[in-house]
């Protein structure tokens, strides 16, 4: 039954220079179903989807669309035969409304109606159970708001065929679900869903079949109904994988940092972090949860005297007893202070490290005052990173490589595996495992926890609650800049959290207004 | 629904794609293709223009740049002015901060150089007098340079234009002092400075007359070199060049860094004025440093801010320059003939870095298509 299949992909190769993103693969989509891409990062999933939208072009292959062969050359070719992406990052205009954001591009007639318009967007709204006002501005919006916008979008263009690329990597588990009803919805109407993730639970909830991709290559299709996440990681990874969190109980309470009534603001003076208060203890990894830019990044840097401070105080307490004052102090007199406070943002390349200089000179970063020789001293880092290299298995051609150039996961490990060569009291971990492959994560795991076993004070910023609630002890809450709570770990539950998420102190949902 | 004449387009062509490395010797090899090339068509831009053999022309420049005793050391010496403000201009393009002043940072070292020559010149000791040119060159310089990064840090202006500006802000400065200093008075210029005893040139060494010049252009290469591979000073510029955000990360003082960073460039510059003005020209004008600051410039980028490489490159854009004033005036070519020559071999091996970076590849995925 060739009329029921929407898009057909055989044999799409595609090379960057030495690298195959992708060798060869197949993909088959149905007309009204939910496919879902399952892979993990640097597997081409992405790659491959942009050769469906147009923005990359294969070397080798053939696409057919709706039983016709055909050469997609760019986004716009890929619109004409109803295929519409909805991208990790949205492409929207802050200042026109959402009706706006939709026609933008359009021809459209003579003279803009605005009003007939409106009328459309909401009758798809209505048919699809979406929750969007077309007039609202996209600055007003929520994360997801803008995201209804982006589907809204590409549905009035008329696509049978959408392509969503992470969609959920940004959205609380509740609206997660709002998400997956209006695509049910949507699959009622007879369209095409691709999915991209890398979230198991959520492939088993949405989807009616699975295709995994490794490394660049077709692995397999199933349906969902005959998978299961242990056979599906299978697929994904090439090998059995346990996917436990090894957690031990945490130590007896000792204050180790102390954020008493923080209060800061970024450069335009809006308020990042309001009145936020809360000690983390040493032996124990305390996570932070919140929706993306609730205020999380401020905060790891307030604490590493990065971020500048409007009014309350950090305090560090030291394992002899004695109590400093950082919150007035720069991230180069915390380093003097011997206090052994190890950081690791989430920009890695951008912050943690420098991405063209090789893994010697980036191990050195945090060493190469020592002494007060004028020339620095590289045999010491060079050891440092053999050692890290070997201990942490990262996969390099040498030490002399620019960092640039090795994947995401080894990119942490040399980061990660500086900031604990110090032995540090303190630990602050910004998404540590965005990007990795399940067993570079499961191994920033094991060295958070071993960081913790050793009476560290892990404060660990995440974005899949799931992980969050495996792998530490207590979880702070962000939203808006508002500490709205600080939770057991071990009892709560993921809805609870995903409230707390969007509740500010007073009680009120964020984004009613 | 779909139109199938606009969706069955046809493919593209060409495909760029980035190379994910090169060997050395492949990379040297297109550079030498592209100056193979350059000359190919400097040749028949010459036989167009002045219907000239091509190799006639190439032997005069030849014989322009090396062909005498005399004319070997100019370009010597115009390699090593040319060079010494590379290597000044290295720390501060290394850490992103485009110093565009040279120009201005080499007149105000010739300034400063002219007026203790002149000043002090013919009463104190030449020892002291050349001391004295090279502090007060340096000091110069050094404030040339560090207005800039003064602002740039404390402002966040931006160093492109504030550098250019003090260019013409020098300029005016020793036009105003050539007023005071000309000689013979109406000339407007300043002419030959302490001609009758020398004070404040710089002597000869080992019998040469550019011997101290190479010495001190050597050793400031030399320990450029040494100074951004091997000191800590040299990682911090490379980690501020980098990103501004891991230097504040690992605790770097960037304010700080730049400020000295721009002090060491902007006194090498100034260097630069008192080789020119006590090594060579023995005077002053607004055309002192003659646009070298400018070409230092692609001197340095070309060759990746080593300073080794410097010389190498800074010798092969001076060995044109002489070589095309010389074909010149034996083919009663326009002075501007060189700049073309010159002009047209810089295009071929700027553009050369393209080839070296990117691969330019036929698509091949439709004879196959076709094929099937």
């Amino acid at each position: 039954m060739d009329s029921e299949v929407a898009i057909r992909l055989q044999n799409v190769t595609k090379r960057f220079g030495d690298i195959i993103a992708n060798d060869n693969v197949n993909l088959l989509v149905k007309k009204g179903e939910i496919l879902s891409i399952l892979g993990e990062n640097g597997s081409g999933k992405t790659t491959l989807m942009n050769m469906l939208s147009g923005i990359y072009f294969p070397d080798h292959g053939d696409i057919t669309v709706h039983g016709k062969k055909v050469t997609i050359r760019s986004p716009k070719d890929a619109f004409a035969l109803g295929i519409g992406m909805i991208h990790q990052h949205f492409k929207l205009i802050d200042v026109l409304t959402a009706a706006e954001n939709i026609i933008l591009g359009l021809p459209g007639h003579e003279r803009l109606d605005m009003k007939s318009i409106v009328a459309e967007v909401n009758e798809l709204v209505a048919k699809y159970g979406f929750d969007l006002d077309p007039e609202q501005k996209i600055y007003d919006m929520s994360v997801s708001q803008k995201q209804t916008v982006e589907i809204v979008k590409v549905l009035y263009r008329g696509a049978e065929i959408l392509i969503l690329d992470e969609p959920t990597a940004v959205l609380t588990p509740q609206e997660t679900s709002k998400l997956f009803d209006v695509l049910r919805n949507m699959r009622k109407a007879g369209k095409s869903i691709i999915i991209i993730t890398h979230k198991l639970n959520e492939v088993m909830a949405i989807s009616d079949r699975v295709t995994v991709l490794r490394k660049g290559q077709y692995i397999g299709s199933i349906e969902t109904r005959d998978a299961s996440v242990e056979v599906l990681t299978e697929m994904m990874v090439g090998q059995k994988i346990d996917l436990e969190i090894d957690r031990t109980e945490p130590m007896p309470f000792v204050g180790r940092i102390e954020v008493k009534n923080i209060t800061c603001r970024n450069r335009d003076g809006v308020a990042i972090l309001k009145d936020v208060s809360f000690t983390s203890s040493a032996g124990e990894i305390l996570g932070i949860a919140g929706i993306a830019g609730s205020g999380q990044k401020e905060l790891l840097e307030a604490v590493a005297g990065l971020q500048e401070i409007e009014s309350g105080e950090i305090l560090y307490h030291s394992p002899e007893g004695e109590t400093v004052t950082i919150s007035d102090m720069k991230a180069a007199e915390i380093r003097d202070l011997k206090i052994s406070l190890a950081f690791v943002p989430e920009d890695r390349l951008g912050m943690g490290l420098v991405g063209s200089m090789d893994l010697t000179d980036n191990i050195m970063l945090r060493s190469y005052n020592e002494g007060k020789h004028f020339f620095a001293n590289r045999k010491n880092p060079r050891k440092l990173a053999t050692r890290i290299v070997e201990k942490l298995s990262v996969v390099t051609p040498s030490v002399d490589t620019p960092v640039r150039k090795l994947s995401g996961g080894n990119v942490q490990k040399i980061l990660l595996g500086r900031e604990i060569a110090s032995s540090p009291n303190v630990l602050m971990v910004a998404y540590p495992v965005r990007g990795l492959d399940i067993n570079s994560s499961y191994m920033i795991y094991n060295l958070l926890g071993d960081q913790k076993q050793k009476g560290a004070s892990v404060i660990c910023v995440g974005e899949d609650l799931d992980v969050l609630m495996a792998l530490c002890d207590r979880i702070v809450v962000l939203s808006g800049g508002e500490l709205t709570g600080i939770v057991d770990a071990r009892t709560i539950s993921k809805e609870d959290i995903g409230l707390l998420m969007t509740s500010s102190k007073k009680g009120g949902a964020q984004h009613a207004e | 629904m779909l139109n199938d004449h606009e969706v069955l387009a046809k493919e593209p062509f060409f495909r760029i794609t980035k190379r994910a490395h090169i060997s050395n010797f492949k990379s040297w090899g297109i550079r030498l293709i592209a100056v193979v090339l350059s000359l190919i068509v400097c040749a028949f831009v010459i036989m167009a223009i002045t219907g000239e053999n091509p190799f006639n022309v190439y032997l005069g420049i030849i014989d322009g740049a090396i062909g005498k005793k005399r004319r070997l050391w100019v370009t010597i010496r115009e390699t090593l002015t040319l060079l010494i403000i590379a290597v000044g201009l290295t720390p501060a393009f290394k850490m992103r901060f485009w110093n565009i002043g040279a120009e201005g940072q080499v007149l105000m070292g010739g300034l400063a150089t002219a007026a203790v020559m002149i000043y002090l010149g013919p009463t104190l000791p030449n020892g002291i007098v050349l001391l004295l040119v090279f502090m007060a060159s340096i000091l110069a310089g050094l404030l040339w340079g560090i207005m800039p990064a003064y602002f740039k840090s404390k402002y966040n202006t931006n160093e492109t234009l504030f550098t250019l500006m003090l260019n013409y802000v020098a300029m005016q400065i020793v036009t105003f002092c050539i007023v005071f200093w000309e000689k013979p008075s109406g000339s407007n210029t300043v002419g030959i400075i302490n001609g009758a005893n020398e004070g404040g040139w710089l002597p000869k060494l080992f019998g040469l007359d550019y011997g101290w010049s190479l010495v001190i252009v050597l050793l400031m290469t030399v320990g450029m070199y040494v100074y951004m591979k091997f000191s800590k000073h040299g990682y911090e510029i490379a980690v501020v060049g980098e990103s501004q955000n891991t230097a504040r990360y690992v605790g770097i003082d960037v304010k700080k860094v730049i400020m000295r960073t721009m002090m060491i460039s902007g006194g090498i510059c100034g260097l630069a004025g008192a080789i020119i003005v006590s090594g060579a020209s023995h005077t002053i004008s607004t055309s002192t440093a003659g646009g070298r600051g400018f070409t230092a410039i692609i001197v340095a980028w070309m060759s990746k801010f080593n300073p080794f490489v410097m010389i190498l490159v800074s010798a092969f854009l001076v060995f044109m320059q002489q070589g095309a004033i010389q074909i010149a005036s034996q083919f009663g070519l326009n002075e501007n003939a060189s700049d073309i020559i010159t002009g047209i071999i810089l295009f071929f091996l700027i553009g050369s870095e393209f080839f070296i970076t990117y691969k330019v590849e036929r698509t091949r995925a439709k004879k196959e298509a076709t094929a099937k």
